[in-house]
């Protein structure tokens, strides 16, 4: 029983950086239609300007975390400029998916020209005096409670900003209808691009997580969890902020214990299945809404 | 009657340009071959070239003619690969190598084609971009498993493990299929450029012919409107399928071509990953959705920058990546499309043919 | 024996009875409008008709076979076919292959047959081009039909070619859902004398929604008013359209 609680805990935090990265991913989606593939890569893009900062250049934690925010969300701007919005109106939401793709073999090779492909290993962010902690019978690792605690703090702050205040609702209002959001005096360019911007500050903060999680840093780091956590906003109806949340924390979930009960190599396999079976049983997923075709 | 013969004749013309085109490219290869200007290297890439190209086929199938978008065909190309080495690595020297190839080739087809019909059948009824992650899903769900499962033979039968070859076949007469990651070794290597380009041919006739017949019209009919479709009596699930499995047919052809090439044959994520379904998608949307001939260019194309930037160095993949997003604006930016419209600019490659059928009426 | 007998139809969205208590008769042979002021649920009674909403309540049938609740496909089978208010033709294809399509379920050769190319595919295709030939020529459509993509066809023209696409299932009965709606005086003109030739040359009987008075009141020898999901009135043109009631509620205070 300990140790599945353990594992449960474990997967929560996992899922929880899962979290922070599909909320991204979903609101990307839910304004600009279009699949970020590149999303993950603005996550390892982040660890790399954390671990540099941090550990090669001394610079203390929290200004390092918050200059790896402050790349990514410039980073996501550029992306969004250069290469998405002249494809805006191409017709075909597969050209702004291929486009999605080129950049992210961009970020992935230069990640390796400036970085190399060897392995840097990122010094976690938790202080080392509660890396692991005693509570009851469990033993729990630090970066687990603070993943879990930052992804609930970050979803609440979206949900204020969603809800409270007025480019929150523009957000809103273009997630539901562009052309009408226009008509109202929005401007659709600067949502969109304020949207990049907080996804990938949102990256960032999850790369930083997910190195203080499991210490490998590499230029492919974020395309796995990228993909994965896609699917967990998928998997939670895409377009949808709790179902994001959910999705992220149930992949973690059933990821964690595949990998302990089941097995190490076909965990992922039975994560992709747990998601087919949802999307059959439900096709929109969890939150997603139905939209019934109009004849 | 003229028009009507003038129908057939048409398209079949159009047709013809694309198949002369495979045959041009093989025979000028053979010459550059004959004269030594060929790099090993490139000599190394011909097979792979034509696996590319046969995957182009195979998704713009799905992608350019169904309007369905799959992100997952290298699963389908992985339990061809599988498939097919197994029975080759079986049979080993008791047939005819040619015969022994063509069957294993069949059996991938088959193979990947009854994958196909099974996901396609719980799958096509999601669309959009719910479809899209569901192939993703199984395509990594068919890389992990084979990547992880450990098959044997022995007098007793066939055995299967996830978590090792110790013991599983009795010592003496048993024999490890796939060895878990390590995967299948000794395969024969019987591809050639030439099997290649007669596979790709192959492909190019299913595709096309079904594309200008009863069946694909149906299968179009769908992508440009489905409640249409369905008011003029057509079978929306029979013509997705048909098109879902026939492209999996396709993409078991390429896989059963890949494995009999490489000496060891693995599931690794670099060759049967996302990564490469999306490569795959790549090439037919850079060579104009639905547009077959289009998506082979493509595909010769994209495998062959990296190849020729390799005075570049460690820029190529850089460079590459700059270049598919530059060719994206070029090609699907309104502005430049319709500069490009104006100037007669831009062949086959940039010419939008179909478009796939997401957009919103 | 009529040809589409409905009794007691009936649909819910929600609290919302959008179709109630729907009657509806028509003897083969019959040109029949279905009018009524917008949101009546006149494109309802059709999706009801063609299979693309079940009803909750009612019996339909066709020409004797009960059809209710059957799927769009089966029920065009069975010998409805239908046009869109808002066009829906296969925008990628040539003029000549919506057709094509349209005959999909007449003409029957294997996928092996097509992707072989046996004698089957060539025999079966110059039949499916001259029958759909034949069709395209009564709509005067058929000049460049293998070349033009119906996307690329004038507005009027997309509306007869929807047509066009519907009579080559091979209907009973043609469901003509705002045939007229956007076209000017001149196409209109052509449009009806195009209705006026189908029910000549071919015998169809149709049913149509129209919000064009004078096509309606020209064409049509029965009417059925809707309003509010409910049938207002129904008889002969003449006698509907001199109704004080439907005057009030459909012509309104203009």
């Amino acid at each position: 029983m300990v140790t599945f609680i353990e594992n449960l805990i474990n997967g929560l935090s996992m899922g929880s950086i899962y979290a922070i990265i599909a909320i991204g991913y979903t609101m990307v989606y839910g304004i600009a239609k279009m699949l970020n593939f590149a999303h993950g890569d603005i996550i390892m893009v982040g660890s790399y300007a954390a671990f540099i900062m941090i550990s090669t250049l001394g610079v203390p934690v929290p200004l390092g975390i918050l200059g790896s925010v402050i790349i990514c969300l410039c980073l996501g701007i550029m992306i969004e400029k250069i290469a998405y919005k002249p494809l805006r109106n191409a017709g075909s939401p597969l050209a702004v998916l291929i486009t999605a793709i080129g950049v992210s073999y961009f970020l992935q090779n230069g990640a390796m020209l400036v970085f190399g492909s060897n392995t840097k290993s990122f010094t976690s962010v938790i202080p080392a005096s509660i890396q692991t902690m005693q509570i009851g019978p469990f033993q729990i690792k630090g970066i687990a409670v603070v993943s879990i605690l930052t992804s609930l703090i970050l979803v609440g702050i979206l949900q204020t900003f969603i809800g409270r205040t007025r480019p929150g609702q523009a957000m809103l209002a273009c997630s539901q209808d562009r052309a009408a959001a226009s008509l109202m005096g929005i401007s659709v360019n600067n949502t969109i691009t304020l949207t990049f911007a907080i996804g990938s500050a949102m990256a960032a903060i999850a790369g930083v997580l997910m190195c203080s999680y499991s210490p490998a840093l590499t230029p492919t780091t974020g395309a796995m969890p990228g993909i994965k956590a896609f699917t967990a906003a998928v998997f939670g109806g895409i377009g949808s902020i709790p179902g994001a949340m959910v999705g992220g924390l149930v992949l973690g979930i059933i990821e964690q214990l595949s990998k302990y009960y089941i097995s190490q190599q076909v965990s992922d396999a039975i994560v992709f299945g747990v998601l087919i079976i949802i999307l059959l049983v439900k096709p929109t997923g969890l939150f997603g809404k139905v939209i019934q075709e109009k004849v | 009657m003229k028009e009507r013969a003038a129908l057939i004749d048409r398209t079949s013309r159009n047709d013809f340009v694309t198949y002369g085109m495979v045959i041009a490219a093989f025979v000028i290869v053979q010459i550059l071959s004959s004269m030594g200007v060929l790099t090993n290297q490139l000599q190394g890439l011909l097979v792979p070239l034509c696996v590319y190209a046969i995957m182009a086929v195979s998704l713009n199938l799905v992608v350019g003619i169904l309007g369905e978008l799959s992100i997952g065909h290298a699963g389908f190309m992985c339990v061809g690969a599988f498939v097919s080495a197994l029975f080759s690595n079986q049979v080993g020297g008791g047939m005819p190598s040619l015969l022994r190839f063509i069957i294993a080739i069949l059996l991938g087809g088959i193979f990947a084609g009854i994958f196909g019909f099974l996901i396609g059948v719980p799958v096509l009824r999601l669309n959009g971009d719910y479809l899209a992650i569901v192939t993703l899903a199984f395509g990594e769900i068919i890389k992990n498993i084979i990547n992880a499962v450990y098959i044997g033979i022995d007098g007793r039968g066939l055995h299967a493990s996830l978590t090792s070859a110790n013991k599983l076949v009795d010592a003496g007469t048993g024999v490890i299929l796939i060895n878990g990651p390590q995967g299948i070794t000794g395969t024969p290597r019987d591809s050639s450029f030439l099997i290649g380009i007669l596979l790709l041919l192959v492909s190019l006739v299913i595709a096309l012919n079904l594309t200008h017949s009863r069946d694909g019209r149906a299968i179009m009919s769908i992508r440009d409107n489905h409640i249409a479709a369905e008011s003029v009596g057509i079978n929306i699930t029979k013509y997705k399928l048909t098109a879902f499995t026939l492209s999996a047919v396709i993409a078991g052809f390429a896989g059963a071509l890949y494995a009999h090439n490489l000496a060891t044959l693995t599931a690794t994520s670099a060759r049967f990953g996302y990564n490469m379904s999306i490569m795959f998608l790549v090439f037919v949307v850079l060579g104009g959705i639905g547009n077959f001939r289009g998506g082979i260019i493509a595909a010769v194309l994209l495998t062959l920058i990296p190849e020729l930037l390799r005075f570049l160095s460690n820029y190529r993949m850089l460079i590459y990546a700059i270049i598919l997003i530059v060719m994206m604006l070029i090609s699907w930016n309104p502005a430049s499309r319709a500069f490009m419209e104006k100037h007669r600019l831009g062949g086959h490659l940039f010419k939008k043919k179909n478009t796939a059928g997401k957009e919103g009426e | 024996m009529a040809l589409l007998e409905v009794n007691h139809l009936a649909i819910q969205f929600g609290g919302l009875r959008a179709v109630d208590d729907f009657d509806l008769t028509i003897e083969k042979g019959e040109l029949y409008g279905l009018i009524g002021p917008n949101g009546a649920g006149k494109t309802t009674v059709f999706n009801l008709l063609t299979g693309e909403y079940k009803p909750n309540e009612g019996i339909i049938k066709l020409d004797g076979e009960n059809i209710t609740g059957k799927s769009p496909i089966e029920i065009n089978k069975a010998g409805i076919a239908r046009t869109f208010q808002n066009i829906r033709l296969f925008k990628q294809l040539t003029v000549l292959d919506n057709v094509k399509v349209g005959l999909h379920n007449h003409y029957r050769y294997s996928t092996a047959a097509s992707i072989l190319r046996l004698p089957s595919y060539y025999r079966v295709e110059k039949e499916m081009n001259e029958k759909a030939y034949e069709l395209l020529k009564v709509f005067h459509l058929d000049r460049d039909a293998d070349t033009t993509l119906a996307s690329n066809l004038p507005y009027g023209a997309q509306r007869k070619l929807e047509i066009a696409r519907a009579m080559a299932t091979g209907p009973k009965l043609l469901l003509l859902d705002e045939p007229a709606a956007g076209m000017n005086p001149n196409e209109t003109q052509e449009l009806m004398d195009t209705i006026s030739l189908i029910r000549k040359d071919f015998g169809m009987t149709i049913l149509l929604i129209e919000h064009d008075m004078k096509l309606v009141s020209g064409i049509c020898e029965k009417l059925t008013v809707l309003n509010f999901g409910r049938i207002l009135t129904q008889g002969i043109t003449k006698d509907v359209l001199a109704d004080p009631e439907v005057i009030k509620a459909y012509l309104g205070d203009d």
